[in-house]
């Protein structure tokens, strides 16, 4: 009797899950589709989650809200339209493109330019600096003595040989 | 001299950048609702559930709605402010009791009074969505033509209601 009771203890927590599974089986396609498309919304509540991960109580209800505008036939497209213009384009994960957002899709491009504008003045300000210095008379003079000097030295042994 | 200035303009753009996003609230997010008609609805009223109520019948007055629930923290710390301001007879204040139960709303607003004309019930937070609430509670301001004018996303504080609603209030029923 005791080992059935804990049998049945084992078995609570799967009919606590089959709330939540039976959305599933009603319409695995439409369920499947609903997910795929509240991976790229965000939620509000918790915000660093997608609204497909999400517990929060809002998330299910936006859930709810997507599987029923899917079930009224509307295109992926128009229900992201309908949950921005209420929530805004916070509730997208991609930020779209506009003249809001160019900073935020070109800054980054833009300050690389800019990095690699820099690096390359700095190396042609370091090449010019680190150009050989032009000899005076002088000493140039005295380079080509002792060059000559080397070639002497140089050329030598060969007379003894010949 | 130039060596030390860049670096130091550098740091100062980023200090001034980086200063201002500390005072920045992440969860304020701007309502693509604010200049647009309030979205419609007809809902029952919390104290007589037979009797509905419409955005349609507040035509012609500047008016608050409220978005709160028995369940709500925040809504605790905003009570007192709303009772305050329902006295001062200055702007109706409506409220949406979003996703409650109907029977604990009603005792909520016995124990800590009752600021509002009237209050309608959102039970499954549909009407909720349609006004993007993502977090209890929100004030919406709106106009004589049924526009929102403004929404205070969190609770009414006497500061943001001393500085941003009351002005707004005062400025369109001035029109």
């Amino acid at each position: 009797m005791k080992r059935l009771l804990i049998l049945l203890f084992c078995l609570l927590p799967t009919f606590a899950l089959a709330g939540e599974a039976q959305d599933m089986a009603a319409d695995p396609v439409l369920e499947k589709r609903m997910i795929g498309l509240a991976e790229k919304l965000r939620c509000l509540v918790c915000q660093n989650e997608s609204l497909a991960s999400s517990h929060a109580e809002l998330a299910e209800d936006l859930r709810r809200e997507v599987r029923e505008l899917m079930q009224k036939g509307m295109s992926d497209q128009e229900i992201l339209d309908y949950l921005v213009s209420r929530y805004g384009d916070f509730v997208l994960y991609d930020p779209p493109m506009k003249k809001t957002t160019l900073v935020l899709w070109y800054g980054p491009f833009a300050l690389l330019l800019l990095g690699a504008g820099v690096l390359f003045l700095q190396l042609r300000k370091r090449k010019s600096e680190i150009a050989e210095p032009q000899l005076t008379e002088e000493q140039s003079a005295r380079a080509a003595a002792l060059l000559s000097e080397r070639q002497d030295s140089q050329t030598q042994p060969k007379d003894i040989q010949a | 001299m130039m060596r030390f200035i860049l670096p130091f303009v550098v740091f100062v753009v980023l200090a001034v950048f980086l200063f201002k996003g500390l005072n920045l609230n992440p969860r304020e997010v701007p309502s693509p609702l604010i200049g647009k008609p309030a979205p419609g609805f007809v809902l029952p009223q919390l104290h007589e559930p037979q009797q509905n109520f419409s955005p349609a019948d507040m035509k012609g007055k500047v008016w608050l709605l409220n978005v709160w629930a028995s369940w709500c923290v925040s809504c605790r710390e905003e009570h007192p402010v709303l009772m305050d301001l329902a006295q001062q007879n200055i702007v109706p204040i409506y409220g949406l009791d979003y996703k409650d139960n109907p029977v604990e709303a009603q005792r909520w607003l016995q124990r800590g009074g009752d600021p509002y004309v009237l209050s309608v019930t959102d039970t499954e937070g549909r009407i909720g969505i349609d006004y993007g609430v993502y977090g209890v509670p929100e004030t919406y301001v709106i106009d004589e033509q049924g526009v929102i004018r403004y929404k205070q996303i969190g609770p009414v504080t006497p500061d943001n209601l001393r500085e941003k609603i009351l002005p707004m209030v005062a400025e369109l029923q001035a029109k």
